[in-house]
């Protein structure tokens, strides 16, 4: 087959599979916008705690919720997922650059894809932990997807975020595989940059939902 | 199937666009990102616990504008739209600015923004 077609080069003289993943993208911008539109639009009114950011009193039992957003715990879970960016970027430059002479320690550091996958994975999943201690506590402290307002648009637009992360988890794992079974190299470059692409917009989605849901009140 | 990166079988513009898509920063770009990225990070979170910070007027547009530091941050270098071709940064921000203005939209519809004073 000859080069041409097996890049699936289009008349922009660019690969269709980066096309159709920006476009992607696009549309996820919009999916999840409207999430956030959704969370912002029900924001302040709920009848009924726990609340985000201001403890209630139950009027019925007196029983006083404080305020239920965990800032440290997501904050490190922040950190975990922009480190996980960090080792994608690595993952990439790995593969485009495998091949080249690697000349001292950290060249061969930085050279090896699979760790850098491994790390990536590693990431993604302790961020993903952080998020299923976070829903665990909330539904232990009284607040479900049913109790108010702010738990439908909440587990609903995190909801969303940790399934689009489960999924990256699975395509980073699955590229890893193949990195073991067969070696990935430069000509693996597209394949493992829409993967990159598809991961560092979970993480600029994250960036918006950990200003606008947890920091601003 | 042959996925080596042949020259003599590539056009010239497929070649440039090849170019485009794996041009990029190296490592010592990507660790000043990531401490970037951190200390914003950091900034936030800092100012989220400053009661009377919190109470002012610059709460919110601090944390909007850290947060789009790292937004852009992250899509120019770590998403390479900085380095890649202008049609990828089409495809991102065309429906990115149709979906903040209809937030905006919303907001204003949902009684959230006010239009002069008051607001």
């Amino acid at each position: 087959m000859s080069a041409t077609v097996s890049h699936h080069y289009t008349t922009t003289g660019l690969d269709n599979r980066k096309i159709a993943i920006w476009a992607f993208i696009g549309s996820e911008c919009m999916l999840f916008v409207s999430l956030i539109s959704t969370y912002l639009i029900y924001k302040d009114r709920s009848r009924v705690g726990p609340y985000p950011h201001t403890p209630w009193t139950d009027p019925s039992t007196g029983h006083v919720y404080h305020a239920i957003l965990n800032i440290p715990v997501t904050s490190a879970s922040t950190f975990i997922l922009l480190m996980s960016s960090l080792a994608m970027v690595l993952a990439l430059s790995a593969v485009e650059n495998k091949g080249k002479p690697q000349r001292n320690l950290g060249e061969k550091i930085l050279g090896n894809s699979k760790l850098w996958l491994l790390m990536t994975a590693l990431l993604g999943l302790g961020f993903l932990g952080c998020q299923a201690f976070e829903f665990t506590s909330f539904v232990n402290e009284g607040l479900t997807i049913k109790t108010n307002l702010f738990g439908s648009t909440f587990f609903t637009l995190t909801g969303f975020h940790g399934a689009h992360v489960t999924a990256g988890v699975i395509w980073i794992l699955s590229m890893l595989f193949i990195d073991m079974k067969r070696g990935l190299g430069p000509a693996d470059t597209v394949s493992v940059d829409i993967m990159a692409l598809y991961w560092h917009f979970v993480d600029v989605v994250w960036i918006a939902i950990f200003t606008l849901v947890y920091l601003i009140r | 199937m042959d996925h080596t990166h042949g020259q003599s079988a590539l056009t010239p513009t497929e070649e440039q666009a090849a170019e485009h898509e794996h041009q990029g920063p190296g490592w010592s770009v990507y660790w000043r990102v990531a401490v970037i990225l951190t200390l914003i990070t950091i900034g936030e979170v800092w100012v989220y616990y400053l009661p009377a910070f919190v109470a002012s007027r610059l709460f919110l547009p601090t944390l909007l504008t850290m947060s789009a530091v790292k937004f852009a941050i992250v899509a120019l270098f770590y998403m390479h739209l900085r380095y890649d071709h202008k049609l990828f940064r089409t495809l991102f921000t065309g429906p990115l600015i149709i979906a903040i203005v209809t937030l905006f939209a919303l907001m204003f519809l949902f009684g959230h923004l006010h239009l002069g004073h008051g607001g």
